[in-house]
């Protein structure tokens, strides 16, 4: 089965993590995703610029609104996603779990709808 | 038999259709060819393959998805051999616990689920045990229900490590549908005899299925030494009666009993010291006091103290300091609920402003002891304590 994983943070405490600190998370990453392509569970992943690079798009009667940032003000912010193929939700949450941030910020788990093709 | 349709059939409807179609062919086939040698495997067999022509049979439902589910279920076809027996079952019955309390699921859920699918109480029966309507209690299951097959919640039983964190899970379930039945959190009755049933049921069940595991017994024994004190528990009005006020001849030994025996049995298994041990050791001394005067107060002060650097809590510390006020009397006592109430964690349960009020009255300060019980009645939502926290302002 398919899952993603939302990787949410706040983002302010993030800017305001000294460099070694942050060199040091990235080397966690590095870790942790080498090690999920290895075990086949790695289907793809990304790093999200932050929410103040973000756009919001609503379309209503035809018309396309465009507002500044997310959708949503949140306290953790999306900050990037793991897709990975797990057995089943145990397998998806303990990979979740050593996520780097899950240790300061949350990871959504959630199952993505086979694909009909 | 429900529980390993429901690993075969990955789903709950589809295993409880299966056992309806079984028991049919049952009644149909038995009449004339005789009871199989198996009967549950006859049973789990021929229900699951009658579902699963069903839903062959329903070309609506044809996709990819489903093939494969029809795939993964024909190569189950060995899964029920004619020697199945008590440990498979036991082994399905153990996961459909582990299923229901999965943290996933809310904790709303575990209980709706676990008192539905393992103790087998009707929709209905578990609605009326929550003072729900049984459309809600409904609409509860099969959002739980749902969560489980799109989330792709395992129908399996944990291995260790994971299996140690989860079981505390597991424990605290049906510590739940305990406490529900012991002392109902809304409503005029004080105790449901039903549900502390039920969770004495699923803790043996848990018992035989996870033998000499010193938290399940711990819990067990906790569960029927509180049971055995119910008969005295409430008045023929529906008043509380405080352990102190009971008519201990009221009192089931046979309960006391097997309770005393479990404690012990916990306590001896080396490792861990499980708090439910514990809490259920502190039960055994009040029960064993054949007079409330007989009771050993120090030693439960100890006991307290031990459960506190377990599993620290506000309830304990509560606890702890009644303890302590029949030990070193009611001024040491307030002392510790004034400094637990200081700490502003538990300001809106009602049984800290009884304790206050209950100590003041014992030291004489009856302004104080009235104020106290009042917060008291103002948070309190059952009725029969109401009454007594009248009482005793009355009283004053």
């Amino acid at each position: 089965m398919h899952y993603l994983l939302l990787i949410y943070s706040n983002e302010a405490e993030e800017a305001a993590m000294k460099p070694a600190q942050m060199t040091s998370v990235m080397a966690e990453y590095t870790e942790f995703t080498k090690s999920i392509i290895q075990s086949g569970q790695f289907k793809a992943a990304d790093r999200l610029k932050p929410t103040s690079a973000a756009t919001t798009v609503r379309v209503r009667n035809g018309k396309v609104a465009t507002t500044d940032g997310p959708f949503a003000e949140t306290r953790e912010q999306l900050g990037g996603y793991y897709m990975v193929d797990a057995k089943n939700l145990d397998e998806a949450i303990a990979i979740a779990a050593r996520i780097p941030s899950a240790k300061v910020g949350s990871i959504e788990v959630r199952p993505i709808w086979p694909s009909q093709a | 038999m429900l529980a390993t349709l429901i690993r075969l059939l990955g789903d709950f409807d589809l295993a409880e259709e299966a056992r309806q179609e079984a028991f049919t062919a049952a009644i149909e086939q038995w009449a004339w060819s005789g009871v199989p040698k198996n009967p549950r495997a006859w049973l789990i067999s021929t229900g699951r393959n009658k579902v699963i022509d069903r839903i062959r049979r329903e070309a609506v439902f044809r996709s990819k998805i489903l093939d494969r589910e029809i795939a993964s279920a024909e190569a189950d076809a060995a899964a029920v051999p004619d020697d199945a027996d008590d440990d498979t079952f036991g082994d399905d019955r153990l996961r459909l616990i582990f299923t229901c309390c999965h943290p996933a699921l809310s904790s709303e859920a575990h209980i709706a689920l676990t008192l539905r699918e393992v103790c087998g109480l009707t929709t209905q029966a578990v609605a009326r045990a929550f003072l729900v309507s049984e459309d809600t209690m409904a609409q509860r299951l099969v959002r739980a229900k749902k969560k489980i097959r799109d989330a792709g919640i395992p129908y399996e039983t944990p291995e260790p490590p994971l299996f140690n964190q989860r079981i505390h899970g597991v424990l605290a379930v049906v510590y739940g549908v305990f406490t529900e039945g012991y002392a109902a959190t809304t409503g005029g009755q004080m105790v449901d005899a039903e549900l502390c049933g039920e969770a004495i049921r699923l803790g043996r069940l848990l018992d035989e299925l996870l033998p000499n595991n010193p938290a399940v017994l711990g819990l067990l024994a906790l569960m029927l030494l509180h049971d055995a004190r119910r008969p005295a528990r409430v008045s023929q009005e529906g008043d509380v009666i405080l352990l102190e006020d009971q008519d201990r001849s009221l009192w089931d030994r046979t309960r006391i009993a097997e309770g005393l025996e479990l404690v012990e049995q916990a306590l001896s298994i080396s490792g861990q010291v499980s708090p439910y041990a514990i809490q259920a050791a502190i039960a055994a001394l009040h029960v064993q006091a054949l007079k409330k005067k007989d009771t050993d107060w120090p030693q439960i002060v100890g006991l307290y103290e031990v459960l506190l650097r377990l599993q620290p809590s506000p309830v304990i510390e509560l606890n702890h300091a009644v303890a302590v006020s029949m030990v070193d009397g009611a001024a040491r006592a307030l002392d510790l609920v004034d400094s637990l109430a200081a700490r502003g964690e538990v300001s809106e349960y009602h049984l800290l402003h009884a304790a206050r009020g209950h100590f003041l009255q014992q030291l004489g300060r009856n302004d104080e002891a009235r104020e106290a019980y009042g917060s008291a009645l103002t948070l309190a939502t059952l009725e029969p304590e109401r009454r007594l926290l009248r009482a005793r302002i009355a009283s004053l």
